[in-house]
């Protein structure tokens, strides 16, 4: 029932709303129907022949804000002429909006979980592709003034832990990690994405949180990592996949390329994610 | 006053509208077309996605979602918070909406415009700033940790201060209004009498404002109720401590939209049965 | 309060004496104001005089910018309203609304410090003396206009003033009541022992009610005396229409009193110097042509300007050797044919006019 009701309010969308962008979106519908899926896309080089023009706009886990941004400012500098807008949020909220009738080209999301909602609504086009994994660390104060080295050292009593909530992956996979090693811990908050969380420990206000390893890279010397070992059961595959509406299907496709060559790598490594 | 009055406004038009045309009748036309058309879209606009939430309401397993324990308790949640927060606003509130509108003082207008900055400020910006401020490790929240062990956020405490932060401006811009109506020389009066300024506004002005105080109660209380973006960040999410209904709306979008709408309906249901109640008490006067 | 009394009493003369100088911008408030107890005095004026702000300054609700004020010998400038021994009846009344009768009596003797009941009890014997017994419960909207004037005055005198302020009292009410309010008020301000002082732009209320009447123009006192001298002697313009007076100054020689702009005026008395010349409408006589067979010695040429009802008379405005208000029959008027532009002689007798110094 869902299904059917975002597909609907989706066309009613496109065609009250932007004229052209409904009409990019039935050239790329028809393009797509029979063109290879992303896998056999990616092994095309990232330099397209073709002159790529256009807007991309990519829905992106908020974790991935810094390397994606670095990575849409690269493309726009290969390819002339285009430009990539993003819109970073909790991966759930994104796919909500996509299934939604967004008018978005591509979707990284950082859980299977979430881009599973994008997938089954038919909203992709093709098998979505994991392109990064990310890892669980414990994220405290500087210095780790509370002397955190496991996840064990956070159901202590008189520290202020937070939470990623259940529903958005980085709680998933920290819940997983709990529960994998048997611990129960109870967080002053269940924070509504992973960023809020790492908000939480920058601003003192919490004394730990269980982010990913990029959150904690991102945010500098304002805190502390501590790694653990629960969290290789962990590990969140990042799944990126070419909607099927996809308004800019050509230019898409390479910036999805780009994402997954050894340049896109290099930029996400070094942001602190896993290779695949 | 506005928000309570807009929905019954709009029933009026609705019901009201062929009597009054009836009126009208005698006299000449009914409501120009100029006015009625948009006034008439307006209406649609304001009414329809609520009745697009009844309709795609999942009627079926709607005992199942509201016997759930975890809708009570933010339901419950909800209403304490966001009446402690009317209570706080009030106590503070209408002292400070008195000071605007009776006290000649510089940089009066500056006030004025600090006051309501909470009504523009995005409710997610007004969270930092109180979490930059009576957070434990905020400018003032740090002494409220190191004197009295006091710390808000993360706590029941940190969501009515929340909803305050964003709601109190209703209020204080309502009583504000209906003080600058009211005639100061009412207090002059209760002045000659020999009551003190402060006797005069306790026992004059105050029952003389009463309805205007009522109105942005309401209006305060109805914004608090909602508030989910001051709440969530200064005060987090954690289940009958601090998660209120529109978190649990929130978070419940992300993974099952039918419990979302579910709850949602619980909150309009309630809003609308207290707005309406306490507009039949208080409202009739104002 | 009782502090404040106590603490002047004895130190000065009883009663009011004080000058108020209250300087707003343009405007410029300078009266002087002496009252015994038990008198009445009523302040007097055109719209925008002052008056209000001279109450408003003896009540402590506009501050002083100059000048003094004493009551019963107690130097009141720095005190606060809430503290001062002064009782006011606002123009309207101002009861509140949300209270009843009683209880809007039972307010000052509360702030005061009575209990509840000792306030309210006292309250009913205010009400009761007003003969307001049965209106104790009512919300004061419905009071009737004297019945809300009575409450308010019987508010004002309960936290027993020393000064009793009263603004405008009667022009809140119809013309009906107002006759009988203005008795009923007479009354109680004979009764009152200590000074009244009340505001009012209406003649009759200020001739009646007070013992003493302060004109005031433009934030000065212009004249002062008792009703009857002031509605014989004239010195202003203000005052002689007020009491339907013609007007005029100059200088006297003997009968004659040669006025500024030129023409002379007749009188009965014998006086010289600087005079002023009084006589009313009804003592002016109109011709269509120069009278010949007239004894009264004043004889002008005039135009008519303008006309009015004016009760059951006409009142002609006249320009010419001097400007004049005179009153006639309509049955006069019609004979006259007068209309605005008309020419017109006027004559007054010597002995219907009054003459008195500068």
């Amino acid at each position: 029932m869902t299904t059917r009701t975002a597909r609907r309010t989706r066309r009613t969308l496109q065609v009250a709303g932007a004229g052209t962008a409904a009409l990019l979106a039935l050239g790329a519908c028809s393009s797509s129907d029979d063109s290879s899926s992303v896998k056999s896309d990616s092994s095309a080089p990232s330099s397209s022949s073709d002159k790529l023009s256009g807007t991309v706009t990519v829905f992106a886990a908020a974790s991935l804000k810094e390397s994606f941004t670095a990575l849409g400012k690269e493309f726009e500098k290969q390819h002339p002429g285009t430009e990539v807008t993003f819109s970073f949020g909790g991966s759930d909220s994104l796919a909500a909006s996509i299934t939604g009738g967004a008018p978005a080209d591509v979707f990284a999301a950082a859980s299977p979980k979430t881009m599973k909602i994008v997938t089954d609504a038919g909203d992709a086009s093709g098998t979505p592709a994991t392109f990064v994994r990310n890892q669980l660390e414990i994220v405290t104060l500087p210095g780790n003034p509370d002397k955190i080295s496991s996840l064990k050292d956070l159901t202590g009593s008189g520290l202020k832990v937070v939470l990623c909530d259940k529903e958005v992956p980085c709680g998933t996979a920290a819940q997983k990690a709990l529960d994998a090693s048997g611990l129960e811990l109870t967080p002053v908050s269940y924070e509504q994405d992973v960023k809020s969380a790492l908000t939480k420990v920058e601003l003192k206000e919490a004394d730990a949180a269980v982010v990913y390893k990029t959150d904690v890279k991102a945010a500098g010397d304002k805190v502390e990592g501590v790694e653990f070992p629960e969290s290789a059961d962990a590990v969140n595959d990042y799944p990126i996949a070419l909607l099927k509406d996809a308004p800019n299907a050509d230019a898409s496709k390479a910036f999805i390329a780009l994402v997954r060559s050894a340049e896109g790598q290099k930029v996400l490594t070094g942001a602190g994610f896993l290779k695949p | 006053m506005t928000s309570t009055a807009k929905p019954d406004a709009a029933t009026g038009t609705l019901r009201g509208g062929p009597r009054r045309r009836r009126v009208r009748a005698g006299g000449g036309r009914g409501a120009p077309l100029p006015l009625l058309v948009p006034a008439l879209i307006g209406l649609a606009f304001l009414v329809v996605p609520l009745v697009a939430l009844l309709v795609r309401a999942p009627w079926r397993s709607m005992p199942e979602q509201l016997t759930s324990a975890e809708v009570w308790q933010a339901l419950r949640l909800s209403l304490i918070c966001a009446t402690a927060a009317t209570a706080v606003s009030l106590v503070i509130g209408v002292p400070l909406a008195w000071l605007l509108a009776r006290v000649e003082f510089r940089g009066r207008g500056l006030v004025r415009a600090l006051v309501t900055l909470p009504l523009v400020l995005p409710p997610v910006v007004g969270g930092v700033a109180l979490l930059t401020s009576l957070g434990r490790n905020g400018i003032v929240g740090k002494w409220l940790d190191s004197w009295f062990g006091v710390t808000l956020p993360f706590t029941t405490a940190g969501v009515v201060v929340a909803e305050a932060f964003v709601a109190m401006p209703f209020l204080v811009i309502s009583v504000e209004g209906t003080l600058r109506a009211a005639d100061p020389r009412y207090e002059e009066a209760a002045t000659t009498l020999g009551a003190s300024r402060f006797t005069a506004f306790r026992r004059v002005t105050l029952p003389l404002i009463a309805p205007g105080i009522a109105a942005g109660a309401v209006l305060a209380w109805a914004r608090a109720l909602g508030e989910f973006g001051a709440t969530i960040t200064f005060a987090g999410n954690f289940p009958g401590r601090t998660q209120t209904m529109p978190l649990a709306v929130y978070l419940a979008l992300q993974s099952d939209p039918e419990a979302a709408i579910a709850l949602s309906l619980v909150l309009l249901a309630v809003s609308i049965a207290v707005l309406a109640g306490l507009r039949d008490r208080w409202m009739t006067a104002g | 309060m009782t502090e404040t009394h106590g603490l002047g009493a004895g130190t000065g003369p009883d009663g009011l004496d004080a000058r108020l100088v209250v300087d707003r911008g343009t405007f410029h408030l300078d009266v002087a104001l002496t009252v015994a107890p038990g008198e009445v005095v009523a302040l007097l004026g055109p719209n925008g005089a002052g008056k209000t702000t001279a109450l408003r300054a003896l009540a402590g609700l506009t501050p002083l910018t100059g000048g003094h004020l004493r009551l019963d010998g107690a130097t009141l400038e720095r005190t606060p309203p809430e503290s001062r021994p002064v009782g006011v009846v606002f123009q309207d009344y101002l009861l509140f609304p949300h209270l009843t009768a009683l209880d809007n009596v039972a307010f000052g003797p509360r702030c005061q410090g009575a209990s509840k009941t000792e306030a309210r009890a006292q309250a009913a014997q205010w009400l009761d003396r007003l003969g307001l017994a049965d209106h104790t419960g009512a919300k004061p909207r419905r009071l009737s206009g004297g019945q809300a004037q009575r409450v308010a005055l019987a508010r004002a005198l309960a936290t027993r003033p020393r000064l009793l302020l009263l603004d405008e009292p009667l022009a809140a009410l119809d013309a009906r009541t107002r006759l009988e309010v203005r008795t009923q008020l007479r009354r109680h301000l004979a009764e009152f022992e200590a000074v009244a002082v009340l505001v009012t732009h209406d003649p009759l209320d200020a001739m009646v009610l007070a013992d003493r009447l302060v004109v005031v123009e433009h934030g000065e006192v212009v004249q002062e005396g008792s009703p009857s001298d002031i509605a014989r002697h004239p010195r202003t313009d203000y005052i002689a229409q007020l009491v339907g007076l013609n007007l005029h100054r100059g200088h006297a020689d003997g009968h004659t009193v040669r006025l500024e702009t030129g023409p002379a005026i007749t009188t009965a008395e014998v006086l010289s110097g600087p005079v002023f010349v009084a006589f009313p409408p009804s003592a002016i006589t109109l011709h269509r042509g120069r009278p010949t067979g007239s004894s009264a010695r004043n004889v002008w040429r005039c135009e008519v300007a303008g006309l009015e009802t004016h009760g059951d008379q006409i009142r002609a405005a006249l320009t010419g050797d001097l400007p004049l208000a005179a009153d006639l029959t309509t049955v006069a008027a019609a004979e006259l044919d007068l209309h605005p532009g008309a020419e017109v002689w006027a004559t007054v007798k010597a002995t219907q006019t009054h003459a008195y110094p500068v």
